[in-house]
């Protein structure tokens, strides 16, 4: 019997990857007065329903949505969590 | 030669590029509306700049999946020529028939300029009518423009000759003073590996040129 699984993706930018929108929110954030933040990075959240025979179907078939299309590995990492 | 200029929903340059196409170099063109699959009476493909699909989740990344790229990967594999220009670019690199990828300009700003482009290579199909190191004005229009790749992929792009244009200043000299979108080594044209002799090279941007194309053919950003 099918379960209904709901995935929260984070795409993010790989680390050797520049992020010049995460520096100018860090240069906001300085600018503010949080003299203490630092490394800011953007990303993307995505979440999505599915229905899967079991957990692990579920995340086989996750990780093929987020390969074809959800990231790019060119410059981008992703991870996500099932519920 | 026939053209086809591919119509994605949200393309807002093809009908420039059919002006270059069919009204400067006199060529038969062909609107090909992001639907059809059968393209086998086009000889060159011509994906154009816009912003298809919306550049939803990521610029071109949606229009990977339309019937018409999937034509125009078989078309490329079967060593025909495919243009790639702004958004087509970014279009050609999601799909996977150029390397690397296209991300925000390092300043953020989207940038409407005109940009100098030296010519790093003039043995493709794209660039024979230039001279190797000519300097040429292009005008640019694009907010994700800085190309980047792994640096072993820059590296075999530099070694094989695939770059074919790359940002400078008036006199030639490529920096970082003249590099208006942190492209990496400031490459603004690049082609497939095959792109030695004619074949499915396929350089990046040229938009809102259409006066000075002439025969000339090339794509800078």
């Amino acid at each position: 019997m099918a379960h209904r699984y709901q995935a929260q993706i984070y795409v993010t930018l790989r680390p050797s990857v520049l992020d010049p929108a995460g520096t100018a929110v860090e240069s906001g954030l300085k600018h503010m007065g949080y003299d203490n933040v630092a490394g800011v990075r953007i990303g993307k959240y995505v979440e999505l329903t599915l229905e899967a025979e079991d957990e692990a179907a579920a995340k086989t078939q996750v990780d093929r949505v987020c390969d074809e299309l959800l990231a790019n590995p060119v410059i981008e990492n992703y991870r996500f969590e099932l519920k | 030669m026939k053209f086809g200029v591919v119509v994605f929903p949200g393309s807002n340059c093809d009908r420039d590029m059919a002006w270059v196409t069919q009204g400067l170099l006199g060529q038969t063109t062909r609107m090909v509306w992001h639907e059809e699959s059968d393209i086998s009476d086009i000889d060159v493909m011509v994906v154009p700049g816009g912003f298809s699909y919306g550049d939803y989740l990521r610029c071109g990344a949606i229009a990977r999946f339309s019937p018409v790229m999937k034509a125009t990967i078989d078309h490329a594999n079967r060593g025909k020529p495919v243009l790639g220009v702004c958004n087509g670019f970014q279009v050609l690199t999601e799909v996977g028939l150029l390397p690397g990828a296209l991300m925000r300009n390092r300043d953020l700003h989207f940038i409407c300029d005109r940009a100098s482009l030296k010519v790093e290579n003039n043995s493709s199909i794209w660039t024979r009518e230039y001279q190797s190191g000519q300097v040429i004005t292009v005008p640019i229009a694009h907010g994700e423009g800085c190309y980047y790749a792994e640096p072993d992929v820059i590296q075999q792009l530099e070694d094989q000759g695939q770059v074919l244009f790359r940002y400078c200043n008036p006199q030639g000299d490529a920096n970082q003073g003249s590099n208006p979108n942190g492209s990496l080594n400031n490459i603004a044209g690049i082609r497939n590996q095959q792109g030695n002799v004619p074949r499915h090279d396929a350089p990046p941007r040229a938009r809102r040129r259409r006066s000075h194309w002439g025969h000339r053919w090339f794509g800078g950003v």
